[in-house]
């Protein structure tokens, strides 16, 4: 859960894998993305972030060329998704988040035909994946259940040689220990240098597993870097035990602590101090704090958590707001308000 | 599969016996109202125009049957020795009719059995439609954990089924005496009416036993649908032969009631014992299984696929194989069961003066071909109906979400949509073929006529170009407006009732010329002819092509 090794990840891709700009698709009255960019390096595990009704999956369907475009511009590994579809998916291997398999087909029927029409699969590894995660590949696909069909599309997208994987919310209905198996073999993917677009809401994994975020909402990008870059843009919590005998909040050295800019909820404790400090003022903050001698010191960065609320916080309030307008809307109304806040 | 998931049936099946034995008690029909209310609101549009359909079709019947019987004597007697003809034997209903030759019992001798085909096809697609359909998309599991009783389910099913036969038979009761059709008693409307009931009854029973041993919806209505085929097969061959086939047959049961003729109720005893022993065993048999599985259990299979599952032909095969299977058996059997009664219908032949033997064949031909192109006419359409659930399969695959990660691999969206079509074309050409070698085999020994068998295959092979223009509409509106695609079953509908009903009802060519079927050369009694066969074809290819530009150029339906 440490953030020091994506900090010295690239900021600026050296190659482009997908490419995305200005992207809307409508369907009906309904702007499933408004104007979506995306940009995702070679080599890179990338995360895909944003509430159910976002756009995370049309996004996906339409880098596979499922769908088609209203305006702005996909490109992936340098071609046309639409016009190269055939071409592009021999390089390419998807896990849909809601897996359906044929009811008379066993699930290793299911992998070995999925992995063939893309052009192959690697026996060993196969074996290994399916050992590994677990399943039983006789079984008919009617009798699987929903983690186990997630199962299937995970070993035939894994056991090929893709170089870049699609992934959309790959591990709903997995259990925790499946989910440890999916995050080291993501983890092996990435050593091979495979690409990964990882669309997620499970902020752990997203955490442990990617190089650089995207966080997008009503179809559009709100945010896109590092975790790194992205902490830097929001407050850090400070707990400090000091030398200070008796510190209170009205002592002259922690006025002056309080006083700083950035720094905000200042409060103490015997002879901890506790604050949040926004990241462009931490450098100042704890060059101050040194001078009351510092004990110990933990120092919390932002979990993706906080990042997403902070995005997520004013749609929630201007939903509520808008939904207070209309009073009790109609039910076609409610439909087009996205599903994480109408659950 | 992990231990866990393994065991979790077994827990839910002795959590479902402790019910079924709490259910003793007497809650088991807890929440039937609610769910028929429901099961009501949800078929609010779809259950009148069943019923309103049914009742339409059977009225058409009252103009051809007001014309056929004449005020002259001598004109009437040819009109009763025409319909007594073998393949209008096989066409209507028994011979009895005719013994009082009134417009009323002309009417109950055509239209009955259609009826009562129909009948059985709103009852059978309503049973399955609020039970196994619904246990299979997982809302029954939803629905049975709430307060609702064991038998809850099947029993708002079958009342709903009920409702609507009871419905049917009424208006028929109520509207006949109103047409001011000669012959036509209120006792004998309410007979007619409530012979479509008690048929309708059978087959809701029926599908009551066929959803239990199924765990899919398809499964479950093919099976209840090929009772309703066969029952009307046996009552055409009573019909046609010594009478007793028919008795074992519900249709028989509801046409040998002879309304407007003898007005017997009995007949209908065994039809609603019928009914009650097959819901009965329907309920029997939904204690013995667990909610959403059938009876017969799933079983294991390979755990890695067979070289066929390589490309996208063989995983259409896998998917299709047990429709066209299915079919190609039923029209295997339907066929040779209509060609054995081809001695039959040359034995009555000779029994027929000259001018009575010209009027029957004046599409040219011998009596015995006229029956078997009649019969072709039949066997096509069946053979249809597979090339368009084949042609509509894409569609079912496309909204579940199995499309999805199939065209995410290298496979183009032509060659998918190719690999189906290879089988609905294709395969529904073979079921086709099965047909008229049924026909043709059976046909050549019971008339000893070797010659018929090769005869008959050509004349079915005709029918080829009309399947595939069939198949062709479907691949077209699944291309552009996919939500439109089941309009396609139009054209078999279509096509059976202009080309089939048509010769019965006397309807204007203009309206047969608009099915690819009415183009098809009547093999073997008319000429064969190529120009149609030429651009029917051409047409077929043309609608696939502009099917598969369609679907290459709209976005993917996706859940």
């Amino acid at each position: 859960m440490n953030a020091a090794p994506t900090a010295t990840a690239p900021a600026t891709p050296s190659t482009t894998a997908i490419h995305v700009s200005g992207l809307v698709k409508t369907f009906g009255r309904t702007r499933a993305l408004d104007g979506l960019d995306l940009e995702v390096a070679t080599g890179e595990v990338h995360g895909f972030l944003g509430p159910n009704g976002a756009g995370k999956s049309t996004t996906l369907r339409i880098l596979l060329g499922l769908l088609r475009a209203d305006t702005g511009t996909a490109r992936l590994l340098g071609a046309d998704p639409w016009d190269d579809a055939v071409a592009l998916h021999r390089r390419l291997a998807y896990v849909p988040g809601d897996v359906e398999l044929w009811p008379n087909l066993t699930g290793g029927e299911a992998i070995d035909l999925l992995a063939r029409l893309r052009g192959g699969i690697d026996a060993k590894k196969r074996a290994e994946l399916i050992e590994r995660f677990d399943l039983d590949p006789t079984k008919k696909g009617r009798t699987y259940s929903k983690g186990n069909r997630q199962k299937v599309a995970i070993i035939a997208a894994l056991a090929s040689d893709a170089e870049l994987l699609l992934l959309d919310e790959p591990t709903a209905g997995l259990d925790p220990l499946m989910e440890v198996v999916f995050q080291d073999v993501i983890l092996q993917a990435k050593a091979q240098g495979r690409t990964v677009l990882l669309s997620s809401h499970i902020l752990s994994q997203v955490e442990k597993l990617c190089d650089r975020v995207s966080i997008i909402r009503l179809g559009r990008t709100v945010q896109s870097g590092t975790l790194g870059e992205m902490r830097h843009l929001t407050r850090t919590t400070i707990e400090a035990e000091t030398a200070l005998a008796q510190p209170s909040a009205a002592s002259p050295e922690l006025t002056a602590l309080a006083g700083l800019p950035g720094v905000h909820d200042l409060r103490t404790e015997g002879n901890r101090v506790r604050f949040a400090v926004d990241g462009a003022h931490l450098d100042d903050a704890v060059r101050h704090l040194s001078g009351l001698g510092v004990r110990s010191l933990v120092s919390h960065p932002p979990t993706l958590e906080e990042l997403m609320l902070r995005h997520y916080g004013d749609e929630l309030s201007e939903l509520r707001h808008g939904r207070d307008q209309e009073g009790t809307g109609a039910d076609a109304d409610g439909s087009s308000v996205p599903e994480a806040t109408s659950r | 599969m992990s231990t866990a998931t393994d065991t979790a049936p077994r827990t839910g099946s002795a959590r479902e016996g402790g019910r079924g034995a709490a259910a003793a008690g007497g809650n088991a029909l807890a929440g039937t109202g609610t769910l028929l209310r429901f099961a009501l609101r949800r078929d609010r549009v779809r259950l009148p125009v069943w019923v309103l359909a049914v009742f339409l079709v059977s009225l058409s019947g009252l103009q051809k049957a007001g014309q056929l019987v004449s005020d002259d004597p001598a004109e009437a007697a040819d009109m009763a020795r025409t319909l007594s003809g073998p393949a209008m034997l096989a066409m209507t209903g028994p011979e009895h009719y005719l013994t009082t030759f009134t417009p009323a019992s002309v009417l109950s001798m055509l239209m009955l059995g259609y009826g009562a085909v129909l009948t059985g096809l709103m009852s059978v697609l309503t049973v399955v439609r609020h039970t196994r359909a619904d246990e299979e998309t997982g809302i029954a599991e939803l629905l049975r954990s709430g307060v609702v009783g064991r038998h809850a389910t099947l029993t708002a099913a079958l009342a709903t089924a009920a409702g609507a036969n009871v419905v049917l038979g009424l208006l028929f009761a109520a509207a006949l005496p109103g047409t001011g059709l000669d012959g036509v008693t209120g006792g004998g409307a309410l007979l007619y009416g409530a012979a479509h009931t008690a048929v309708g009854l059978v087959f809701a029973g029926v599908a009551a036993v066929t959803v239990q041993l199924s765990a899919h919806g398809r499964a479950a209505s093919g099976t209840a649908l090929a009772v309703v085929g066969v029952s009307y097969a046996l009552r055409a061959a009573g019909d046609v032969g010594s009478g007793a086939l028919a008795w074992a047959s519900p249709i028989g049961w509801a046409q040998r009631s002879y309304p407007f003729v003898d007005d017997r109720w009995w007949p209908l005893l065994p039809a609603l014992a019928l009914a009650v022993v097959a819901a009965a065993a329907g309920y029997l048999l939904s204690t013995r299984r667990d909610v959403g599985a059938g009876i017969l259990p799933p079983r294991l299979g390979n755990a890695t696929a067979s070289p066929a599952l390589s490309h996208p032909l063989g995983l259409a095969v896998r998917l299709h194989r047990g429709l066209l299977t299915g079919f190609g058996t039923a029209l295997l059997l339907l066929g040779a069961m209509y060609g054995s009664l081809l001695g039959d219908v040359a034995d009555m032949l000779k029994d027929l003066d000259q001018n009575l033997r010209e009027a029957l064949t004046e599409a040219g031909g011998s009596m015995t071909e006229s029956f078997a192109s009649t019969v072709m006419l039949v066997v096509a359409v069946v053979a249809s109906l597979a090339v368009v659930m084949a042609a509509l399969r894409p569609r079912a695959e496309e909204t579940a979400g199995r499309v999805e990660p199939l065209l995410a691999t290298a496979l183009s969206r032509t060659r998918w949509l190719g690999s189906h079509l290879a089988l609905a074309l294709g395969g529904g050409t073979l079921v086709l073929l099965t047909g008229a070698l049924g026909l043709g085999l059976a046909g050549a020994a019971s008339a000893g006529d070797g010659g018929l068998t090769g005869r008959l295959l050509g004349a079915g092979l005709a029918y080829a170009p009309a399947l595939w223009v069939t198949g062709g509409v479907a691949v077209l509106l699944y291309g552009w407006a996919p939500r439109l695609a089941p309009l396609a079953w139009a054209v078999p509908a279509y096509g059976f009732v202009v080309g089939y009903l048509g010769k019965l009802l006397d309807l204007p060519g203009w309206l047969n010329d608009l099915s690819p079927f009415g183009h098809v050369p009547q093999l073997p009694s008319a000429d064969m002819r190529w120009a149609p066969m030429a651009w029917l074809t051409l047409l077929a290819a043309a609608l696939v092509a502009a099917g598969l530009l369609g679907f290459r150029r709209r976005d993917l339906e996706t859940k």
